[in-house]
């Protein structure tokens, strides 16, 4: 192409602005209508499939649902507790329905600006995490005992979820403070530590936490498989996690920490009271994004043999008489990450706004 | 009060005690791993690369047998890691720009599209989506009734696509001959001394590209199986299709779901790119009586690629290692093949020093090309102005 051609163009006569104004806006106006109707023709086709033309009786097969045209709910309301609870036993299920209420009430709470400080988050989460585990594990309070085997479905992701964030949490605290001391040695060998754990697929990680190691150690120091993949999704999440702390400490004015040593604080004050908590508040939406990730991720337990929310789903249509309904199944799946994740990452949004980031 | 000196000399303290307790952990827990693995037998070392594995892989490049070494095994599996991650890549990636432009643009319906397609699947994991297209890949119908489009089949063997009846000499010098020529135009927009995207530069890509075609025209000419039709299209005969050539499931799938992952989260960074660049430069441009192509291409695009690139590379790095998830559809990726090879050979430290080895050498090369790109483009003796 040669050089810009900068002369002035024709002179603009009324007419010529008038009819490429009405040429473009006429385009406009089509591509508009053709969009819409596109969209709302898929909507409707979705809408028809999922209610108009559903059966969701639970007697309904494969031929009473081919001849309704719509969608086969009824193999929901067959499975709907495999889904759920996997092979949590029958006569115990209001126990795992009570477990992840608490979790999902705990979450609710944290969302509360009120309790933003170290020790109520903390106190909170204890409390909640503790009430989920005694009333799925039981063996207390005259609750029957619930090995951690037998758990499945949505509570044991929620489970999983829960206790690698609490792990990972503190533990992504230390790693962002290590990597951020002014001491080279220190900082140097905890970031090669963070960067190995962030360049390797959590796939790989869980494999080797869950499958390999326990040929590789001695068998005292081997543990439960359970809390093996615990232990590997919270290094993930904590290495992933230190990264946004250390944004956070990052975007720190200097003034802060200068004004805070002229006051004769210590560091472990200045990183308590002064630090620590703002940036955390800044950091805030880029955390949530990764508890929105951390949720999702769960779902690779499946790989190591776990039977989650997603493994139970795949159960549930794999017979015989369901094979065919692994639509309804995977929708009503992907609806239940979709709830979660879209409040969740609907909040963080919200929060940006608030704080007036993300603007430019 | 402490000295200076007895502070610096805690401080020196501190790190050694520190470097020196990782190091121990790290070496304790090899130490313990190759004393249990030798007391299953297991020899530790890389002498088993060169043993035949004595299973086969489900996909490769080049037909592989039970008897290839190891690795062999491990190169096919690195090299389909990166077929997934290049293919799957390019796809997000034109996906993504089309959802970004949908999502910024000033009709009402199409952002709407956008931002459905955007939360529908960035609210689902990657791995439902997984296990849900292969399900529907699957049930696709029989290879009898298989779908036609333009020549292209779907069934639930697979995907069946018309193939040049060429020499595979010829299919690897011209692959080859792509690849240079997207490098030689990388080169000239990027790194070009006038400054990127240059148009001085641009009758030089125009040339590359025709040399190149015209290159691959040739060879392809040159390569092509006499007495055989030019283009070898699919047939059903039989029980199956002849001819073409034919593309996995679980290869089409997991290039399908990174690919329609992947382009919800390029049409974002793409959308915030596009949003980074102020009103005022547009305006500005527009008021000196620029086309709506040159604001676009001199000034929205150049300003919006330099804050979309530190992302994108991010993008990538993580969607490489989302590949990985192949390994539950059973596609033989690198990962898959460590997993196999662990499980059948026991040299378990040494293929996960490859695989680490493996997925560093990926995200390094990554990182390098971008940042190398980052620093070619970004603006020269200026602040970026907020």
């Amino acid at each position: 192409m040669s050089e810009l051609n900068l002369s002035l163009p024709l002179a603009p006569t009324v007419a010529r602005v008038a009819s490429r104004r009405v040429i473009k806006r006429l385009l406009s106006v089509l591509l508009s209508a053709a969009c819409l109707s596109m969209l709302i023709w898929v909507a409707w086709l979705c809408f028809e499939w999922a209610f108009v033309n559903a059966t969701v009786s639970s007697d309904a097969r494969q031929a009473e649902c081919v001849a309704g045209g719509g969608a086969c709910w009824s193999v929901i309301v067959n499975r709907w507790r495999l889904i759920f609870f996997g092979l949590y036993p029958f006569e115990e299920h209001w126990r795992s329905v009570a477990a992840c209420s608490i979790i999902v009430v705990t979450v609710i709470l944290s969302c509360v600006p009120a309790l933003w400080t170290a020790t109520r988050l903390g106190i909170l989460w204890l409390v909640g995490f503790t009430g989920f585990y005694i009333l799925m594990r039981g063996g207390l309070f005259g609750l029957s005992l619930i090995r951690e085997e037998q758990w499945g479905g949505l509570s044991l992701t929620l489970f999983i979820f829960s206790a690698s964030v609490l792990i990972g949490m503190p533990l992504a605290i230390v790693l962002a403070l290590l990597r951020d001391t002014k001491l080279p040695w220190i900082s140097k060998s905890t970031g090669l530590i963070i960067d190995t754990i962030r360049s390797l697929p959590l796939l790989s990680i869980l494999f080797a936490f869950a499958v390999v190691l326990p040929f590789m150690l001695p068998d005292m120091m081997v543990g439960e498989k359970l809390y093996r993949v615990i232990v590997a999704y919270a290094l993930y999440f904590a290495a992933y996690q230190a990264e946004i702390i250390r944004g956070g400490l990052q975007g720190v004015p200097k003034g802060q920490d200068e004004a805070a040593k002229a006051m004769g604080m210590s560091y472990r004050h200045r990183m308590a009271y002064v630090l620590l908590p703002q940036a955390f508040r800044t950091s805030l939406p880029a955390t949530i994004n990764q508890f929105v990730v951390a949720f999702m991720e769960t779902s690779l337990v499946v790989v190591v043999g776990f039977f989650d929310l997603l493994a139970s789903g795949n159960a549930a249509y794999r017979t015989a008489e369901w094979t065919f309904a692994f639509v309804e199944v995977y929708a009503f799946i992907a609806a239940i990450y979709f709830i979660f994740s879209f409040g969740l990452s609907q909040y963080g949004a919200y929060l940006e706004r608030r704080m007036g980031l993300g603007k430019r | 009060m402490k000295s200076w000196s007895s502070r610096r000399a805690r401080y020196a303290l501190l790190q050694a005690l520190y470097v020196a307790s990782l190091a121990t952990i790290i070496l304790t827990f090899i130490l313990l791993a190759r004393i249990k693995l030798a007391q299953q037998g297991i020899n530790s070392g890389f002498d088993f690369l060169w043993k035949s594995t004595g299973w086969e892989m489900t996909f490769a490049l080049v037909p592989t047998s039970p008897s290839d070494p190891y690795w062999w095994v491990l190169l096919m599996g690195f090299l389909n890691t990166l077929l997934v991650g290049v293919l799957g890549l390019t796809l997000a990636t034109a996906l993504g720009i089309v959802i970004g432009t949908a999502r910024i643009s000033s009709n009402t319906a199409l952002r709407i599209i956008g931002t459905v397609y955007v939360q529908l699947v960035r609210n689902v994991p990657l791995l439902v989506q997984v296990f849900f297209w292969y399900a529907l890949i699957t049930r696709l119908p029989s290879p009898k009734n298989a779908i036609n489009i333009g020549g292209v089949f779907l069934s639930n063997r697979g995907l069946y696509v018309p193939r040049l009846n060429v020499e595979a000499w010829a299919t690897l010098a011209s692959a080859a001959i792509f690849a240079a020529m997207l490098l030689v135009c990388l080169w000239l927009s990027v790194f070009a001394r006038a400054g990127w995207l240059h148009a001085k530069r641009q009758p030089l890509m125009a040339g590359s590209v025709a040399s190149g075609l015209a290159i691959m025209t040739m060879l392809f000419v040159m390569g092509h199986q006499t007495g055989t039709p030019f283009v070898d299209e699919p047939v059903f005969r039989g029980l199956n299709f002849r001819g073409g050539s034919h593309i996995q499931p679980e290869f089409f799938t997991i290039v399908l779901a990174i690919a329609i992952f992947g382009g919800a989260y390029v049409g974002e960074i793409v959308r915030g790119g596009f949003l980074a660049v102020s009103p005022g430069q547009i305006e500005a441009a527009r008021s000196l009586g620029l086309k709506t192509w040159h604001v676009f291409s001199r000034i929205q695009f150049p300003l919006a690629m330099r804050a979309m690139l530190p992302m994108l590379t991010n993008q990538y790095i993580w969607l490489i290692k989302a590949t990985t998830l192949g390994i539950v559809v059973g596609f033989a990726d690198l990962f898959m093949v460590i997993a196999t090879a662990i499980t059948q050979s026991g040299q378990t430290l040494e293929m996960l020093g490859i695989l680490m080895g493996a997925f560093l050498l990926i995200n390094i090369t990554i990182a390098t090309v971008s940042n190398r790109i980052n620093s070619a483009i970004a603006l020269k003796g200026h602040q970026a102005r907020g």
